[in-house]
């Protein structure tokens, strides 16, 4: 089939993105450090404009480039959300990285081509784009998580995120070419088609699925393929954390959805018993092995390997109000995760990093409003009400009853009461114990702003769920 | 317009946690903490005074409706109404908070406006517990009202607070997610979340089990049955006096009360079914936990426990009904059990607020719970004596106190359900007596213990005023009790039809 170039413009905001990073590769090769705040600046209005584009283009939908790319409602919801998602990351990070002189323009390029690589992937409705987006997105990561070269823990982290991460996409590529053998499709709907039919060699499309499924359960950091994920959270300058642990698990979830239900949706009752396991394990080792971290990072890397396992729930039920928990899962995670890791952000400064959890001691008496904040955080990712984390996992759970995966759901449940244990353990700290140094969050006014904005909008999405719920059912049906 | 047109529960509800998040933004020692909180309490109590004017005892209808869709793509609705058993606990949950207003006025120094805003929130979430008529408005009420317990507990509590408050929260998260997983299978079978649905659905014996037993891990951990009870202690010795108020007062009734508006009435079959379990732990509770309740030395953690063997006549109240349907056919018997209950709830509230209170004056002023610190207190402190003595009668079930009434009520019904559960129970009557009055006599009676006893000084007028307006609520329940048996009659009568019909 000749590749024709039909609908170019369902591709507009990432043409504008790809535009806006290289322009701006350009100036930061030909201007100097002192021209770093522009940079900030035409960073997050490439962003802010490519989100634009994205709201004005909505609503059209359809294939584009010989079907490689697909626009339709979900891939604007989850496009719109990466920008929006990455300008916050950005506006978190920018006094911290000032602090410690990892303000340099290529941090802001990788961000950027980062961002366009969980675009692509996000409308990816073929393999080869699925591959090259989601490789766009993790070699920018790669190199993000190395960019404080001088920093030991950082290198390794990023020398461990770099070989796991190439494991796992050679495990996805080595799925898709057996996929590939047996449908003689690259296109995902065409797969679909082909599998359908009836007329394909079971035994190796299961054989196929099985890597693909660890290849996404890689990205996920799904258990048992995390072991990347704590050491990655942990060693990353919190900037950098911050920044991979929400937008790209809003591509992984895209990924997944494009994947499972268009590509493989006939194999269905195959992979749902692989997303089983994998969430069971996810939610049982995420949780069990936060509540011994007295890191903080390293505690919210485990919470998020067990908010994976609750994501996965909705995705495994097969229903569509299942697929549509999920999405909103992953919204509400990436929001909860964005003001966790922005908390630390706000915390640190100079030669104090607010990483562990003894930092916080005494937050409640000297900073009480963010003490509040983190508050509802904490509550909101342990699923208490009325907080957004509640009815996210409300809403997974109840997909897989109503699927009568009752098991399951008791298995989930128990472990939000064991997950629930170290969240607590953050606000004892905060409320219970007796200050040990004066706490003081010290980042500019815009940043202050968001973040409450961004936390109490986890509480507002708690006490009116409705809206963003019923988006999520609207774009999944 | 009337009473019952106005959105009365509505107000009931976030009155309170409109005040607690003012008094959150004042800054702290500010001079209008004092009277912000007083007057929010205050109102919230008249407003649920006029409740009572308004509330139709005459039908076991919901009244005081409001109905409007919260959550439109899973159709959760915010939906409000009560009746003959909530009326009652809302009244109990006002006059409480009010009481932990006042109770605080000089006695919390630290965060006094914190302290404030904690229990007004949660006077809100309380209301809103027992006016939900959807399961979904219903557990987020249940649930985040741990949220500020937890805080209360854990900022102004005692020495081991970290581990009580963490083992009371965990503890009561375990029994709820239960509760959440029955309410979303019951969501499964019906396609709705309104409470009065789950009620008319059919369902099989197998299904009713499971439900029933969720529900009841859920409502026993809350209540406290034994065995899951260890966390009460613990949670009540830690907790500020307003705190320990609040857990004995209402969070205890939200147990007994979801096992009247969830457990007996969704699935009656599974209740009959499994009577024997509740009716032998309830006994445990009321004859175990009583000698328990004996060996204390620590008067808070006594009390807490005299708490939980007054639940198991709860318990056992609402449970002994199968039995007696079996046995006798006069439609007496289960009325009494369900009445005295629900009786027992009522007055238990008051009467253990009362003795946290009367802790709470002592240890102001000695900072010590411990039985053996005291000594002789009735020669400095005449009046509180007084009332303390009364309020120790009425624990242990005398004649004349509100105390006696819920008690001899299912002592009564028991007798009708099986001669050894009546016997068994009425041991209360001297378990009670005998732990009560011991801690009585060892703590006011005798000579004067030590210098620091010498030195007491007798209740102030503001501690005057909470222990005679508790008396006079106890007294008034105790002799007259009629106006709140009529107030619940329709809707105990409705229960019981419920009861008497199978559902499979």
């Amino acid at each position: 089939m000749p590749f024709s170039l039909t609908n170019p413009s369902y591709a507009l905001p990432e043409m504008l993105m790809l535009g806006l990073a290289l322009t701006l590769l350009l100036f930061i090769a030909f201007t100097g450090k002192d021209k770093i705040n522009w940079t900030y600046a035409l960073t997050q209005l490439s962003l802010f404009a490519t989100a634009l584009v994205i709201v004005l283009t909505m609503g059209e939908q359809g294939l584009a480039f010989s079907n490689t790319y697909i626009k339709d409602s979900l891939s604007d919801v989850l496009k719109l959300s990466i920008c929006l998602i990455n300008m916050l990351v950005l506006l978190y990070s920018h006094d911290y990285l000032k602090d410690r002189g990892l303000l340099q323009g290529e941090f802001y390029v990788l961000v950027l081509f980062a961002t366009l690589g969980m675009m692509v992937l996000v409308s990816a409705s073929h393999f080869l784009t699925l591959y090259l987006g989601l490789e766009l997105m993790s070699l920018c990561l790669y190199a993000l998580v190395a960019m404080h070269r001088d920093s030991f823990i950082a290198t390794e982290a990023a020398m461990k995120y770099f070989i796991l991460g190439a494991i796992a996409s050679g495990m996805l590529l080595y799925g898709m070419s057996i996929i590939y053998g047996v449908t003689g499709n690259l296109a995902l709907a065409d797969i679909a088609l082909a599998i359908d039919s009836g007329m394909m060699n079971n035994t190796v499309l299961s054989f196929g699925l099985v890597f693909i499924v660890i290849g996404v359960a890689f990205k996920f950091g799904a258990v048992p393929f995390h072991m990347w994920l704590p050491d990655v959270y942990q060693g990353a300058p919190t900037a950098v954390t911050l920044f991979l642990a929400a937008a790209p698990k809003v591509a992984a979830f895209a990924m997944l959805i494009r994947l499972m239900l268009d590509g493989l949706g006939g194999v269905q009752d195959a992979w749902q018993d692989m997303l089983i396991m994998l969430a069971v394990l996810s939610m049982i080792v995420g949780n069990l092995v936060a509540i011994v971290q007295t890191n903080l990072k390293r505690m919210l890397a485990y919470s998020t390997i067990s908010h994976v396992g609750f994501l996965l729930l909705g995705v495994l039920s097969g229903t569509a109000e299942g697929y549509a928990a999920s999405m909103f899962y992953t919204l509400v995670y990436a929001l909860m995760t964005l003001g966790g890791f922005g908390m630390i952000l706000l915390l640190s400064k100079q030669g104090f990093e607010a990483e562990e959890i003894a930092d916080y001691k005494g937050l409640g008496k000297s900073q009480p409003w963010y003490a509040l904040m983190m508050l509802i955080l904490m509550f909101s990712m342990a699923g208490i009400p009325p907080l957004a984390g509640f009815y996210a996992k409300l809403t997974v759970i109840k997909a897989v009853v109503d699927v009568n995966l009752i098991a399951v759901a008791v298995i989930a449940v128990l472990m939000s009461v064991i997950g629930a244990y170290y969240y607590l353990r953050v606000i004892k700290v905060m409320y219970f114990d007796a200050p040990e140094q004066q706490l003081t969050v010290q980042v500019s006014a815009p940043a202050r702003i968001m973040f409450s904005s961004n936390v109490l909008l986890v509480l507002g999405l708690g006490l009116f769920p409705g809206s963003l719920l019923a988006l999520c059912i609207t774009v999944m049906s | 317009m009337t009473l019952t047109d106005l959105p009365m529960l509505s107000l009931l509800i976030w009155l309170p946690i409109v005040g607690g998040l003012i008094l959150l933004m004042m800054p702290a020692e500010h001079r209008a903490i004092r009277p912000v909180g007083l007057l929010t309490s205050l109102l919230t109590f008249v407003v649920s005074l006029l409740l009572i004017i308004g509330f139709d005892s005459s039908t076991h209808e919901m009244q005081f409706v409001e109905r409007l869709s919260w959550v439109r793509a899973f159709n959760i609705e915010y939906y409000l109404g009560i009746d003959g058993f909530s009326m009652p606990l809302i009244v109990l949950t006002t006059f409480s908070t009010l009481l932990v207003v006042i109770a605080a006025w000089e006695v919390i120094k630290d965060r006094l406006h914190y302290y404030l805003a904690a229990f007004l929130i949660m006077e809100g979430m309380m209301i809103g517990v027992f006016s939900a008529l959807d399961a979904i408005l219903f557990y987020v009420f249940f649930e985040a009202m741990l949220i500020p317990l937890f805080l209360v507990i854990g900022i102004w509590g005692g020495p081991n607070r970290v581990y009580a408050t963490l083992k009371f929260f965990l503890y009561t998260f375990l029994g709820s997610v239960f509760l959440l997983l029955a309410l979303l299978y019951l969501q499964f079978q019906t396609g709705s979340f309104a409470i009065v649905d789950y009620h008319a659905v059919p369902l099989t014996l197998n299904q009713q089990i499971w439900l029933f037993l969720a529900f009841l891990i859920a409502f026993a951990v809350k209540i406290p049955m034994w065995p899951v009870h260890t966390w009460l202690p613990d949670a009540h010795v830690e907790a500020p006096t307003g705190g320990s108020i609040i857990l004995a007062a209402i969070t205890l009734k939200i147990g007994g009360y979801g096992l009247l508006r969830f457990a007996l009435p969704i699935t009656p079959d599974a209740s009959m079914t499994l009577d024997w379990l509740v009716i032998m732990l309830s006994l445990i509770a009321v004859v175990y936990i009583g000698f328990v309740a004996l060996a204390q030395t620590d008067m808070k953690k006594l009390i807490a426990y005299s708490s939980i063997a007054h639940m198991g006549f709860v318990t056992l109240g609402l449970f002994i009904v199968f039995r007696i349907f079996a046995n006798t056919n006069n439609g007496y018997g289960e009325v009494l059990a369900i009445e005295g209950a629900m009786v027992q709830m009522i007055s238990h509230g008051f009467i253990a607020a009362a003795m946290f209170l009367s802790v709470g004056v002592l240890y102001d002023r000695m900072h010590s719970r411990d039985i053996y610190a005291y000594g002789g207190v009735a020669n400095r402190m005449p009046i509180f004596t007084a009332f303390a003595v009364f309020f120790a009668m009425a624990n242990a079930g005398l004649p004349g106190t509100s105390g006696f009434v819920g008690e001899f009520m299912v002592i009564l019904a028991a007798f009708q359900a099986n001669f050894w559960y009546a016997f068994l129970a009425a041991t209360t009557l001297i378990i009670g007596a005998a732990y009560t009055l011991w801690m009585v006599k060892r703590v006011f009676f005798g000579e004067i213990a030590n210098e620091q006893v010498a030195a007491l000084q007798d209740v102030n007028r503001r501690e005057f005023f909470m222990l005679a307006s508790l008396a006079a609520i106890v007294l008034l329940i105790g002799v007259w009790p009629d106006p709140l048996l009529s107030v619940m009659h329709a809707s105990v009568e409705n229960l019981l039809t419920q009861l008497a019909q199978s559902k499979l």
